[in-house]
């Protein structure tokens, strides 16, 4: 018998029952909620008069609708606070934990959970958001559900689900200077396409993901969805206990001792056998754009637009003001936005600073820096990386999703392009008419300074 | 949750490749509490312009074409995982989506909510874009039961998860379902070695 993938054995040790011919009851460890996709979720309940099965094994945070400057000031937006003071009566209601706006620990709910050690490998993780795939850096599963989902976790502490099928993406090799985890997954999408992973999980392998940081892994796997994978996840190893270990909620003593040997066990054997696997070489991959209105539209910076015959190339390039076959290098760009919980992380900002330090930003650039959590954001203090860009002429405002979706005021406006650390090129996603240049937070800072879209392989910096 | 069984009726063709959730339902409506009111926002920057006029250019606002069957182009419902674009998509009045390929986690919204999704290959993706293109009048039908989906031009049998077909003839849906398991649940609990 074939051996067992990562995936299968943290599925396996999670199956409650079995329905014949149909879905499995899938156990779930963590789940996490926000104030977008929760209050209907708790309305189903409670028309149901159905009790929250397990609220200490849920945490709450406030990040899709909250302002990103005067958190501590009462929210503006009626709808927005009534959402927010939703969220705040249904945990107090039901005794779940909640990091609301202001809290020491509020954050985008995927840089919270990891940083705060909620996230743990071997887990089953749910949250009504498609980007939870970012957790399955510490090789948990983990994946986006609906809201119909979420009330389902709450009354039962279980979803119904179909075992997807097994995908691999191995990268292997040596990256090039300035070739971040982001233009990795940038890259491997602009490959296989925006439905290559549906129905599938995958698995990241190859030294290319065992050199990278945690912060590295939580990009890479962040963007699982954006190829259509519900989730993505990197074997843990030295790197992920070591992230883990100390945090606020991690094991400690025994219970570490006892939980790392099993941690050790979930590696995918090597006799596993995948569904569908991809190979790429780490030699092939450099810094990445998109071009188009989905993250499949991607190109290497010193590329140009395909040029051919596609109704779908064509409607995008309509919206984006872009023509085939040419260039982005020297497009101006007035918007950047260095946030999400794609890249909103420390080493995302430390990135960023080491770039900018001694420069200034371009004058037409309005630069939206937004740390992905209180933690981040103390941090960006501590190590001086505030007085970096300070001094370079950005500002850093306070944590939230932010621009990546645009619910709250952080908009891009009709017309403008956004070179943005986030995940979604959406027509629309980042404001009304809003033209959204996916890209690595160097990139991003790059494109800052010098206010056009700059060919970062050829910067000394 | 509403009952599906048989329904006949004409199609509304939107051959639009990779129609993401952000499409459907753009995230500045994502601010209500309930599940109403989505429908009358479903599509909005497609069916209206940026000063509120209505795009005539659009299909949904072309007369011709009306239908509770939605007919859309390949990877229908990619990107966020808002149920909000099932509420949307059924609060506008679609019961149907016909497409080659469906997001997962969309495709499982759906289901939730009452809307049969579809998936039929690519070629017959084309011609039925065609057909119901050029013939706004054809009546399309969905029967559940026999999982057939019948035009002018002949029968399809389409699949669905057995359990899923089931909630949706019976109106039931999972949390029922879920809370019957709670013995099992709470021993896995007890039994679990991690």
């Amino acid at each position: 018998m074939a051996g067992k993938t990562l995936f299968d054995k943290v599925w396996d040790a999670h199956v409650v029952d079995t329905v014949p011919n149909g879905p499995q009851v899938l156990y779930i460890d963590k789940h996490l909620i926000h104030e977008v996709t929760s209050p209907q979720a708790f309305s189903e309940l409670e028309e149901r008069g159905i009790a929250v099965a397990r609220p200490d094994q849920i945490v709450a945070t406030a990040d899709h609708n909250t302002p990103t400057v005067d958190q501590h000031l009462p929210v503006r937006d009626v709808l927005s606070r009534n959402q927010l003071k939703q969220l705040s009566e249904n945990c107090e209601k039901h005794g779940i934990t909640l990091y609301g706006l202001g809290h020491k620990y509020n954050g985008i709910v995927h840089v919270m959970a990891p940083e705060l050690g909620i996230t743990q490998p071997g887990m089953t993780m749910v949250c009504g958001d498609s980007h939870t795939s970012t957790h399955g850096a510490f090789g948990t599963i983990a994946f986006g559900i609906g809201t119909s989902q979420v009330a389902q976790v709450f009354a039962s502490q279980c979803l119904l689900l179909t075992k997807p099928k097994s995908l691999r993406v191995n990268v292997n090799g040596k990256l090039k200077p300035n070739v971040l985890p982001k233009d990795v997954i940038l890259y491997v999408i602009s490959k296989i396409g925006t439905n290559a992973g549906t129905g599938y999980f995958c698995e990241y392998a190859g030294n290319v993901f065992e050199e990278m940081s945690m912060e590295g892994r939580m990009t890479v796997c962040n963007m699982s969805i954006e190829m259509g994978a519900r989730g993505g996840m990197i074997a843990p190893d030295q790197t992920t206990f070591d992230y883990v270990q100390g945090r606020e909620f991690a094991p400690e003593n025994a219970e570490w001792e006892e939980k790392l040997a099993y941690w050790k066990t979930l590696p995918t054997d090597a006799d596993a056998v995948f569904d569908k696997e991809y190979s790429f070489d780490a030699e092939d991959i450099e810094p990445m754009v998109t071009y188009g209105t989905n993250p499949g539209m991607g190109i290497k910076v010193t590329g140009t637009i395909p040029d051919k015959e596609d109704v779908n190339l064509d409607k995008a390039l309509a919206y984006m003001n872009f023509k085939k076959g040419e260039s982005l290098i020297d497009k101006p760009i007035n918007y950047v936005f260095i946030g999400s919980c794609t890249n909103s992380r420390i080493e995302d900002f430390r990135i960023a600073a080491d770039f900018v330090k001694g420069k200034q930003k371009a004058p037409n650039v309005n630069a939206w820096l937004v740390p992905g959590s209180q933690q981040v954001a103390k941090q960006l203090v501590e190590e001086g990386l505030d007085k970096v860009f300070t001094e370079a002429g950005f500002a850093l405002r306070q944590p939230g999703c932010s621009a990546c979706l645009a619910m709250n005021d952080d908009k891009i406006p009709e017309g403008e392009y956004c070179v943005s650390t986030s995940n979604r090129n959406f027509e629309g996603r980042q404001g009304q008419g809003a033209r959204t240049i996916l890209a690595s937070p160097l990139m991003a800072a790059a494109t800052a300074v010098a206010g056009k879209i700059t060919d970062i392989t050829k910067q000394l910096n | 949750m509403e009952k599906f069984t048989k329904l006949t009726d004409t199609a509304v063709p939107l051959p639009i490749e990779n129609i993401d959730t952000d499409q459907i339902i753009p995230a500045r409506f994502l601010k209500s509490t309930d599940k109403k009111g989505f429908g009358d926002n479903v599509f909005r920057d497609w069916r209206f312009k940026q000063n509120g006029e209505v795009n005539e250019d659009f299909v949904l606002n072309d007369p011709t074409y009306s239908g509770p069957i939605l007919v859309a182009g390949d990877n229908f419902g990619c990107g966020s995982s808002r149920e909000h674009a099932a509420w949307a998509i059924a609060g506008y009045g679609f019961k149907v989506v016909i497409s080659s390929f469906f997001a997962d986690i969309f495709k499982g919204n759906a289901l939730n909510n009452g809307i049969l999704p579809i998936q039929v290959t690519p070629e017959y993706l084309k011609e039925l874009l065609a057909l119901v293109a050029e013939k706004p009048q054809t009546k399309l039908t969905i029967d559940l039961e026999n999982q057939l989906l019948s035009t002018p031009a002949g029968e399809l049998e389409f699949e669905i998860d057995p359990y899923k077909k089931v909630c949706m003839i019976n109106g039931y849906d999972d949390i029922d379902f879920l809370i019957s398991k709670k013995d099992k649940i709470e021993a896995f609990e007890l039994e679990r070695s991690f």
